[in-house]
């Protein structure tokens, strides 16, 4: 295209020019991939340093333990109070059930679309989970509280159905999406020669896909999972709106709990910029920040692994 | 093509079914947002023309939203946005210089005026109506009133079973709005705190086992939805898929229900001032829009938003 664009100048204007004029555009184009490129870094770095800049002060009023350890979150009291207990515990047993919903589910429909289901199926099938992860989340939301939570309610006898379980089974059906298809790329990886071997042997499809499909892709499924926990704890609008946001410390999934992200949200509104209720709001935030920067680099570490293994 | 497009249909087919199903599932519950009305065939009376916001309280957003496309659609070059996250979010909002009217359903408290006068922010006080703060149960619950002490200790988690006053043997199920709330602030200050009372505790908070809920509407669906469920609410939300209580200051005095009469003549224990707040006096377009809320016209709004005219 460069080419052509400049052909025209290039009969006018000697050898030379032309190469002036190539080196010239490449360079522009080079600068700018170098700065699109920087911008990302900066912005990222910019996030971070924000997230400490108005996180950090809060420990001039509450000390690390307390705020880490408190189970009282009373930003109106006089004095206010700030411990993020409830919410951190609220966070994991939220996350650790829609996990064990979405990892078994996720990986049976992964193996079936992988190994089983006739091309057909599969074809259709896949289409439409990832549909299911284009849903947003306030419509899941929306669902929990509509058809869910009265469900919930009576299936557990419970006094409302507003609760973390509600949400946690929300939060599964929605990192099923990501588990299922970065599971099935995993599986789908599995070089043939070994399940050929495995069938040589006489192995069942069953025995094959137990023994041998899945011990092979583990480590991207552990990565499917690893990016499915990161999407529990990162989403906010659906636990906001289902998980009852109650300020005790939950005991049983069953109890109405807050998680971190709902707390931001619930109370980022009333927060004066600057304030100690905005500073411990960020506070959450870069604690939420590194929980989820963590489960991150676990899952890419996991992953790279994974492609190291059948890179032959 | 065809083989394409058949590849295509059973999964297009799924979720047509799944997005009817949503459909069917009826309105969302987004606070009501005032929109101006390009379409109005209303010839202006005057040439006004600008735009502001409205920010704060989800309770009071019903009747801001009224009075705002009344008069939008009176001057159709106007254009005022109406949002209600929550008093507490209007009056952070008005420090921060997000927007020009602030409305509340609580007064400006001393340190927001500090840090408003820091910030060279001068909140301007407008009384524009009042409501009665109800507390609402499930019409088929027989509890009929409660008192300041009962309510207080329901919301502090101290009672939690409704036989102990006076209902069926069932836990409470306790709604709240969320600390963004005006009416979280005011039922915390002036109910479960209960001022002026004997019992008054300043130290008091909401209970661990409350529910915070991101909006009033929300509330009032679970009431109706829940035969254990109490919430409270302003006047303006009420329908009659909720039961209001009749409230008494102590066992003594008589139980009294919340409407608009008793909030008028003073005898409903629990009604409230509802504030615009703006950055100085108002002036311009904004002078005139709350002239017009304040106007007979605009007071009549009031009544048939469910709440309570200036006297």
């Amino acid at each position: 295209m460069l080419q052509q664009n400049t052909a025209p100048t290039a009969a006018r204007v000697p050898g030379r020019g032309l190469k002036r004029r190539l080196r010239l555009g490449e360079r522009v184009i080079e600068g700018w991939i170098f700065l699109a490129g920087m911008l990302a870094i900066v912005v990222l770095l910019g996030i971070i340093f924000i997230l400490l800049k108005e996180g950090l002060p809060i420990f001039a009023h509450t000390n690390p333990w307390d705020f880490l350890f408190g189970t009282r979150w009373y930003p109106l009291a006089e004095p206010p109070v700030f411990g993020i207990t409830p919410f951190f515990v609220s966070t994991l047993w939220v996350t650790l059930i829609s996990t064990a919903v979405a990892v078994p589910v996720g990986v049976a429909c992964a193996a079936y679309l992988s190994e089983v289901a006739p091309p057909k199926v599969s074809e259709t099938v896949k289409p439409v989970i990832e549909i299911l992860a284009g849903i947003p989340s306030v419509m899941m939301g929306f669902i929990g509280l509509a058809l869910l939570s009265p469900f919930v309610q009576s299936l557990f006898n419970l006094p409302s159905g507003l609760c973390g379980l509600t949400a946690a089974i929300m939060l599964s059906l929605m990192s099923l999406p990501i588990i299922v298809s970065v599971s099935e790329d995993a599986l789908h990886a599995v070089p043939k020669e070994f399940k050929e071997a495995s069938y040589a042997l006489g192995a069942t499809k069953w025995e094959t896909i137990w023994h041998v499909c899945i011990p092979s892709a583990l480590s991207g499924i552990a990565a499917a999972i690893m990016l499915g926990v990161g999407r529990a704890i990162g989403e906010t609008m659906t636990v906001l709106m289902v998980a009852g946001n109650a300020l005790a410390v939950p005991a049983s999934p069953t109890d109405p709990m807050t998680t971190m992200t709902a707390a931001i949200a619930n109370s980022i509104g009333n927060a004066v910029r600057g304030g100690v209720q905005y500073q411990a709001i960020f506070a959450i935030g870069l604690v939420l920040f590194i929980l989820t920067l963590a489960v991150n680099i676990i899952a890419e570490r996991v992953l790279e692994r994974q492609k190291r293994k059948f890179a032959r | 093509m065809a083989k394409s497009v058949k590849k295509w249909f059973l999964p297009l087919a799924l979720v047509l079914v799944v997005a009817l199903t949503f459909v069917g599932c009826g309105g969302t519950t987004t606070t009501p947002t005032a929109t101006p009305t390009s379409t109005s065939t209303a010839t202006p009376t005057t040439t006004l023309s600008g735009s502001f916001k409205i920010i704060g309280s989800n309770t009071i957003t019903p009747l801001s939203s009224i009075w705002a496309e009344n008069f939008m659609n009176a001057n159709n070059k106007v254009n005022i946005a109406v949002s209600g996250p929550g008093s507490g979010a209007g009056i952070a909002a008005l420090i921060d210089g997000t927007t020009d009217v602030c409305q509340a359903s609580r007064a400006i408290k001393q340190s927001e005026i500090d840090q408003a006068l820091a910030k060279g922010v001068n909140p301007y006080e407008i009384r524009v109506a009042t409501d009665a703060l109800s507390v609402v149960v499930n019409p088929a619950n027989p509890v009929n009133e409660l008192t300041f002490a009962q309510l207080s200790a329901i919301y502090t988690n101290r009672i939690t079973n409704w036989n102990e006053v006076g209902g069926n043997d069932a836990e409470i199920v306790v709604f709240s709005r969320d600390s963004n709330s005006g009416t979280f602030a005011y039922f915390l200050e002036d109910v479960i705190q209960m001022p002026g009372l004997p019992t008054e505790d300043k130290t008091l908070q909401y209970g661990g086992d409350v529910r915070m809920l991101p909006s009033t509407q929300e509330g009032i669906t679970q009431v109706a939805g829940n035969v254990n469920a109490i919430f409270y609410s302003g006047l303006g939300y009420i329908n009659n898929t909720v039961k209001t209580i009749a409230v008494r200051k102590t066992a003594d005095d008589t139980a009294v229900l919340p409407s608009v009469a008793t909030a008028l003549n003073g005898t409903y224990p629990i009604s409230r001032p509802l504030f615009f707040y703006t950055n100085g006096a108002p002036a311009g377009v904004i002078k005139t829009f709350i002239d017009y809320c304040l106007s007979t016209e605009g007071q009549e709004e009031v009544l048939g938003a469910g709440f309570v005219p200036l006297p």
